[in-house]
């Protein structure tokens, strides 16, 4: 009798759970936002969402014209969890439209997923190399950059400045050997120590006496998330900032690192695809609503989101509101959309075509700690993979 | 491990006066009701018939939950053998289940899909993890055995994360093996649920043969069931190999459900989550695995849909359920019948 | 020949702190039988309130002693009003309440401070390095962390070892029956150790604020090696606790400093440079599993 009870209110919660989603009334665009909120890589997660509500504000709450309702889950940033979580959102709310990762271990886990679904992913961060050639997808575009791009710029930029000497560093784990890969792509200067530290490790002591003992010209550190803030904190309480210059990728130098590091990371060149100040009505408009609304300034990744959004309102108005229209939605995004980077086209793997900036902390006659534009480090660059890529 | 069966028998035969008379001493737990038939009928009946009604309602999400409870459900119970049965507490449990996983993804890479290989090959290979994990570990008991579970677990987890040929912290694809009919979802549920009815029937099996009884006896009173003759050594080295090759299994499921193996399959929080689903069921209660995993799918699909402040209302309802239920579900159930 | 001394020293550092977590969490375990989980949890509330505290004050140290008294309070109402009732359940049941108060924990922490990462800067008067020999600086803010996790150690040494209330936690901890029936009273020593516990927790959180990410969900992964020390040392014994967090820093520290050096030496470059960072990953864990397979009970096994 028990197990009856039991199993009836089972049939009963999974009736609502059905029915709560199919209650929608008229035409409507239902977006699918999965990303990370919990956990030590919440802060990117709430960055990108954040610049998407904010996109989405700025629209009117509509995307190309349909008025918009997103289902946000929290993907824990295991890959497990986001696997659940997109089928739930593909099979049982049934959304249009998918965005949000920013871990690609995330992405790789449900892209299969979603692709074979039929279903557009507008990637705001994750950006692997594996859907930039053989991989490559008709429902995958990413609107920030190639998981490499970044590393290479920064190889460029020392190899321009001429430090003879570099101590490179990243976790223990391909995506850690990918951006130090990528880091020498361009970087022809002599490597003095490349170490690998065990993913998640938060005592970088040892590694730092290294680098003091190495005395090398430039450290290139390659730290995503929490990893990123306990590395450059200590670097800079070594008191190493002031011996050797440190250069990372623009996200693990923007405001959510800052917030947490302070002053000491004054001085930091970085690489960004994005700056504050670039010199546009979208990005203007961005950057000052954005400081107005959530009251911080905003990082590389909520700009990631920003674009999301703007990039599937470009494609939608293209194709009519009509996302049958596969071919047409992604060749007018494809083709370029005005974002807070001004207009960025893409190359035929989803991935764009972009200048890449050299940034540095400052600190500003208020008071504040922010990144500063010094110059322009790569025109037009492409990803390593797009010859591998057998897209139109 | 035939062997090792035959010397619990022999141990088990010469000294079941002994051990009833342990049996009759614990507290009621021992004292297993016959299965709650109605229940577990209708469960079947309900489990069969599933997917009759999401193809017809158009349900394909809660197919893939039901199969994905299901799978746990497999591990769980696995791990309850050791856990509930021989009061072993193994904090590695991902281990063997993410290696049954990757077995399936790696002989894929290699170009080997063949059901009949790449099956059998998951099963041994968590089985051998599991047999020489499980002999160092058994040497220490209580919080050194958790740990030292949990330091092998964390060894193979760094190992498979820097594996780059294999994916990596990024997990690999895991298409699904062949069958010479090819698996859709359906298929894959009934895949799972056979396999879990199979592996129910065969730990109930197991757990009422003399190897079982030897197994509660030693976990009741290591000292007495050695003084009586057990090889104890080797009773819970015989368990835990069992209970790793059927996690494996799960594992290799869980691949074939997924088609994705990821790190995280083998890291030490999905070794929580399964200790987690025995505990929420009921410790050594038959269905605790079963039970703890519906529960734990239903809680947090349900508080994932909610909100995204899940992680509150998840360590809310445990800790309710701690407080109000320290038997677990399944003792929850008993008590109010009595 | 500096650098040896200097990884030593970072070694010793990460030990001594890990200390300040896994004495509690050891003597929690000897006397009251009681895993407690949210130990990690309590150390991320040592962090955030030192965070808050000294930017609300101005002062560092203020800052620290704020965190202390703020995180025994939550101590002190934890085990009043939840751990109390779990002594009794087994292990089991305790990781699993206690695992849901780490849920409980990152939760509110997130709610009330937001998801990114606090800032907590080095206290300017320690912000530079000190000449500690020929050749060798080294941070004088890591010397101060290892002075005063230093004295807290010994402190506990004495306390435990040469006081009549050290004696009873310790009668405790080997014995709980026998120490109730010699007339301890049991119950206040178990709120009072654990109250002591809490607030060394909170000491490592708020002195390894500068120089760790304050953000939730930073208690896990300490609270791992805090464990690995404890089963290292073996339960419930404070000697035992302090060999195992010196030996689990140093070794970790010493491993991912010297073994790439040595696999660079031993094997083609190919390999070393898989398997060096690899090793160096897994190296405590390795020592652990070694300690326990020669010493199933640890290196200083407490008889009860």
């Amino acid at each position: 009798m028990r197990q009856k009870v039991f199993a009836g209110v089972l049939v009963l919660v999974m009736c609502a759970l059905a029915v709560g989603p199919a209650v929608s009334q008229g035409r409507s665009l239902k977006v699918g936002f999965v990303t990370t909120l919990s956990g030590g890589g919440a802060a990117l997660g709430v960055d990108v969402l954040d610049g998407f509500q904010l996109a989405l504000r700025h629209l009117g709450g509509r995307l190309g014209g349909l008025p918009v309702e997103v289902v946000t889950v929290d993907d824990q940033l295991n890959p497990d969890v986001a696997r659940t979580a997109v089928e739930r959102l593909l099979r049982r709310d049934r959304v249009d439209l998918l965005t949000g990762i920013i871990f690609s271990n995330v992405l790789l886990a449900v892209g299969d997923l979603i692709f074979s679904h039929g279903t557009f992913y507008i990637s705001p961060n994750a950006g692997p190399s594996e859907y930039a050639g053989e991989q490559c997808n008709l429902h995958f575009l990413n609107v920030a950059w190639q998981n490499d791009n970044l590393h290479e710029a920064m190889g460029h930029y020392a190899q321009l400045k001429g430090y003879e000497t570099a101590f490179i560093l990243a976790p223990n784990y391909p995506a850690g050997r990918d951006a130090l890969n990528g880091f020498k792509r361009f970087y022809k200067g002599r490597v003095v120590a490349e170490v690998y530290t065990r993913l998640g490790q938060l005592d970088y002591s040892a590694e730092i006496a290294q680098i003091r003992a190495a005395r090398p010209r430039a450290v290139y550190a390659f730290y995503p998330g929490a990893m990123g803030v306990n590395f450059i904190k200590q670097y800079a309480e070594a008191g190493l900032m002031q011996q050797v210059q440190l250069l990372v990728p623009g996200f693990s130098a923007d405001q959510d690192v800052i917030r947490a590091v302070g002053k000491p990371m004054v001085g930091v060149y970085n690489s960004s695809h994005w700056a504050l100040e670039l010199f546009n009505p979208i990005n203007r408009r961005f950057v000052e609503d954005f400081r107005r609304t959530y009251g911080r300034i905003p990082t590389l990744y909520a700009a990631q989101g920003y674009d999301a959004a703007l990039a599937m309102d470009h494609g939608l108005r293209a194709v009519g509101q009509d996302l049958s229209r596969k071919a047409d939605f992604r060749k007018a995004i494809l083709s370029g959309f005005d974002s807070t980077r001004g207009r960025v086209r893409f190359s035929k793997n989803g991935y764009p075509i972009q200048d890449y900036y050299l940034r540095q902390v400052v600190e500003t006659p208020q008071g504040e700690i922010i990144n500063r534009l010094r110059g322009v480090i790569f025109r037009a660059h492409k990803d390593a993979y797009v010859s591998r890529c057998n897209l139109p | 491990m035939g062997k090792v069966m035959q010397e619990a028998d022999r141990a088990a035969r010469t000294g079941q006066h002994e051990a009833s008379a342990l049996v009759s001493a614990r507290r009621g737990i021992l004292r297993e009701r016959g299965l709650p038939w109605g229940g577990v009928g209708f469960a079947t009946v309900a489990l069969l018939v599933f997917p009759v009604f999401t193809q017809a309602l158009d349900w394909p999400y809660y197919l893939s939950l039901v199969t994905r409870a299901m799978i746990l459900a497999l591990a769980a119970s696995a791990l309850n053998l050791v856990l509930g049965y021989g009061g072993l507490v193994s904090f590695g449990h991902a281990t063997y289940y993410g290696l049954g996983a990757y077995t399936v993804a790696v002989l894929a890479r290699e170009g080997i899909r063949q059901a009949w290989v790449v099956w059998p090959a998951a099963v041994a290979v968590a089985a051998l993890a599991a047999l020489a994990i499980g002999a160092v570990s058994l040497r220490t008991r209580g919080l050194y055995f958790i740990m030292i579970t949990l330091a092998f677990a964390q060894m193979v987890y760094y190992f498979v994360v820097s594996f780059k040929q294999y994916g990596g912290q990024d997990g690999l694809r895991a298409p699904r093996t062949d069958f010479g009919v090819s698996l859709g979802d359906v298929e894959v549920y009934y895949l799972a649920f056979g396999l879990l009815v199979v592996s129910l029937v065969v730990l109930w099996r197991i757990v009422h043969a003399r190897f079982g009884r030897a197994l509660q006896a030693v976990r009741d009173n290591e000292v007495r069931a050695a003084t009586v003759g057990f090889p104890v050594y080797r009773i819970q080295l015989a368990a835990f190999v069992l209970s790793g090759a059927l996690t494996g299994l799960a594992g290799a499921l869980m691949a074939h459900h997924t088609q994705y193996v990821s790190p995280a399959m083998l890291s030490w929080p999905q070794s929580g989550h399964f200790l987690f689903m025995v505990i929420l069921g009921g410790v050594g209660r038959f269905f605790a695995g079963v039970l703890g995993a519906g529960a734990l799918v239903l809680i947090e699909e349900l508080f994932h849909v909610v909100t995204v402040s899940w992680q509150l209302y998840v360590g809310l309802t445990l800790l309710a359920v701690v407080l109000l239920a320290p038997r677990g579900l399944a003792g929850l159930a008993e008590g109010r019948k009595r | 020949m500096a650098l040896v001394i200097e990884q030593l020293l970072n070694g010793v550092q990460l030990g001594l702190t890990l200390f300040l977590l896994s004495s509690g969490l050891t003597l929690v375990l000897g006397m009251m039988d009681t895993i407690n989980l949210a130990q990690g949890s309590l150390y991320m509330l040592g962090a955030y309130f030192a965070a808050t505290a000294s930017a609300s004050t101005g002062s560092f140290w203020v800052g620290v002693g704020g965190a202390v008294a703020a995180t025994a309070l939550v101590g002190l109402l934890l085990e009043v009003s939840l751990l109390r009732r779990l002594y009794a359940t087994d292990h089991l049941t305790q990781v699993l309440a206690t695992f849901a108060l780490i849920l409980v924990f990152n939760e509110l922490v997130r709610m009330v401070w937001g998801p990114q990462a606090l800032l907590v800067s080095v206290p300017p008067e320690l912000a530079r390095p000190v000449q500690i020999l020929p050749g060798l600086a080294y941070s004088a803010y890591r010397l101060t962390i290892i002075a005063v996790a230093g004295l807290l150690a010994a402190g506990m040494f004495l306390f435990v070892h040469r006081t009549r209330l050290g004696m009873w936690v310790r009668a405790g901890a080997s014995n709980r029956p026998m120490a109730r029936a010699m007339g301890v009273p049991i119950q206040r020593v178990f709120t009072g150790v654990f109250v002591v516990s809490a607030a060394l927790s909170a000491v490592a959180g708020a002195l390894l604020g500068p120089i760790f990410a304050v953000q939730v969900g930073m208690g896990e992964e300490v609270l791992i090696l805090a464990f690995v020390a404890i089963v290292i040392g073996g339960i419930g014994s404070v000697k035992g606790s302090l060999a195992g967090s010196l030996l689990v820093g140093i070794v970790d520290t010493a491993g991912r400093a010297f073994l790439p050096l040595l696999f660079g030496a031993l094997f083609p470059p190919e390999v070393a440079s898989n398997l060096g960072p690899t090793v160096a990953s897994v190296l405590i864990y390795l020592l652990m599993a070694v300690v326990l397979f020669v010493r199933p009970q640890g290196l200083f096994p407490v008889h009860g």
